[in-house]
């Protein structure tokens, strides 16, 4: 069994989580053209990696981030999402 | 033929042949250098030279010969796809396969036993009348049938009423096959080899150097070489060589498992699949029951083994196959697989000019092999992108037009 250390719930088995993909930031709807926004659709940097992503412990709904090495599955860090708008998050 | 054949048979000199060429120092150029010595390396690599002429082609991999998803996958060979576009495009495979022992004069050991698909819920009886009804109009043999007759093509089958998911029909594709997964890639690498083209194992590609937009060269652990055309078949490993050459692509990735039991005595003459259950199998020639699944519930670059993965493969096959629940697992692997949105392959020319792009292949890569390979080939001697493969595109992706496939992989992910 892996353990996900969910920031609300503490420490659960990973079956209980939703993986939600990486995190990139969304363009604004009104500023972006069809081109960029197909690419913040479909196109991400899938790296063998360090990578910032989305889960969610499904029992309780609440989605946080976790930094994760996809080469190796370990996951080094996770947090709740920061208030701010820009999530606090550098890469 | 037949005295020739007695003769060698009856004689001592058996003399074994070596499949490629010895190791050679790399070129300072090719006109095509193809990444990745895979089943869809190999095969781009023999059809360039076959068709085309063009021999002055280089395959380089960082590991060796069809060690990679070739080795890994289960072998299937089907074509009851959903979307016209795949239908036409591995029905065309499938034909190739037919033929490609002859072809290559290279036994792949193709065996043509019929996929069956199991309806376990309305809607997936639904789904498969829609199939079939798509793959009789393209030409591919597929029909919905009924219990009777799945009870006849697969006596062991578990048929209770009282079971979790009962077995309501079944979508029966005669055209389904196997063959020896590795000696495809074998069989087309040496056709290719013996033709001229150079195979450079433990030769990774670190760097690809790109000017003025197009493709000019790649830096590998052996030095520089230049090149007229770049092709990267490495499925699994797609979005790490295209961001070498700077650009992303629409995938995912993530570890597809898979696991062998101990050999049996024939009992299972088709390949079974259960998307309600997410488990499809078959029992190969030695005997052996091999089992698939979905993929992975998370993306990753690993080929580790977990248990929740081989528990629920083992529940599911255990409820269709009851007696396999004393089955010992002779061995389990997973291979790296790229998932794309509309679960469907990219195909095609890439935003870098000269630089071409066989990857997407999910669960569905090693069943497209040759008619990949023929297709790529054709696109990099003539420049020109084949009608079979053009829905491929990279380009798709940008015009909302995706190829929907979500509804035909054998077991859904």
């Amino acid at each position: 069994m892996k353990i996900l250390h969910c920031p609300l719930n503490g420490p659960r088995n990973i079956a209980e989580f939703t993986y939600g993909g990486e995190y990139h930031p969304q363009p604004s709807p009104d500023e972006c053209d069809d081109r960029s926004w197909a690419e913040h659709v479909f196109f991400h940097d899938n790296p063998a990696g360090r990578v910032i992503e989305w889960w969610c412990h499904t029992a309780s709904s609440y989605w946080f981030l976790a930094e994760r090495d996809t080469g190796s599955d370990r996951v080094l860090r996770t947090f709740a999402v920061p208030k701010n708008a820009e999530f606090g998050v550098d890469e | 033929m037949p005295f020739a054949l007695l003769k060698y048979g009856l004689g001592s000199d058996k003399p074994a042949k070596s499949h490629f060429s010895k190791s050679k120092p790399l070129k300072n150029h090719y006109d095509v250098v193809i990444i990745g010595a895979g089943g869809h390396g190999a095969a781009i690599a023999y059809y360039l030279a076959r068709h085309h002429g063009i021999t002055n082609v280089a395959i380089l991999d960082k590991g060796y010969l069809g060690g990679g998803n070739t080795a890994r996958n289960t072998a299937v060979i089907r074509s009851n796809y959903l979307s016209e576009e795949s239908v036409n495009f591995y029905r065309e495979s499938v034909k190739l396969f037919g033929g490609l022992s002859n072809e290559l004069g290279y036994n792949i050991m193709m065996e043509d036993r019929g996929q069956l698909t199991l309806a376990q819920s309305d809607a997936a009886i639904r789904s498969f009348r829609w199939r079939a009804e798509i793959n009789q109009r393209l030409g591919v043999r597929s029909e919905v049938i009924d219990r009777k007759e799945i009870r006849k093509l697969v006596p062991n089958l578990r048929m209770s009423e009282d079971a979790r998911f009962p077995i309501l029909a079944g979508l029966w594709h005669a055209d389904g096959a196997t063959a020896r997964h590795d000696a495809v890639v074998w069989g087309y690498a040496r056709g290719a080899c013996n033709r001229g083209v150079e195979l450079h194992q433990l030769t990774e590609v670190q760097s690809v150097e790109v000017a003025d937009g197009a493709v000019q060269s790649v830096m590998t652990n052996r030095g520089r070489v230049g090149c007229g055309c770049v092709v990267q078949a490495v499925a699994g490993m797609s979005s790490v060589v295209a961001n070498l050459a700077g650009f992303k692509l629409p995938i995912h990735t993530y570890p597809l498992q898979a696991m062998v039991t101990q050999p049996y005595k024939p009992v299972l003459t088709p390949l079974v699949s259960s998307p309600q259950l997410h488990v499809y199998v078959q029992q190969t020639s030695r005997g052996e029951f091999v089992l698939g699944g979905g993929a992975d519930p998370y993306a990753l670059y690993n080929t580790r083994a977990t248990l929740e993965q081989k528990e629920t493969m083992a529940a599911a096959i255990i409820e269709l196959f009851p007696f396999l629940s004393q089955a010992r697992v002779l061995r389990q692997w997973a291979g790296i697989v790229d998932m794309t949105p509309d679960y469907s392959p990219v195909m095609g020319v890439s935003p870098v000019k000269n630089y071409y792009l066989d990857a997407g292949w999910g669960t569905w890569g090693f069943k497209a092999t040759p008619i990949c390979g023929k297709s790529m080939a054709e696109l990099v001697a003539t420049g020109r992108v084949p009608q079979l493969i053009k829905s491929f595109e990279l380009e798709r992706f940008y015009r909302f037009e995706q190829v929907n496939e979500a509804g035909a992989t054998a077991a859904s992910h």
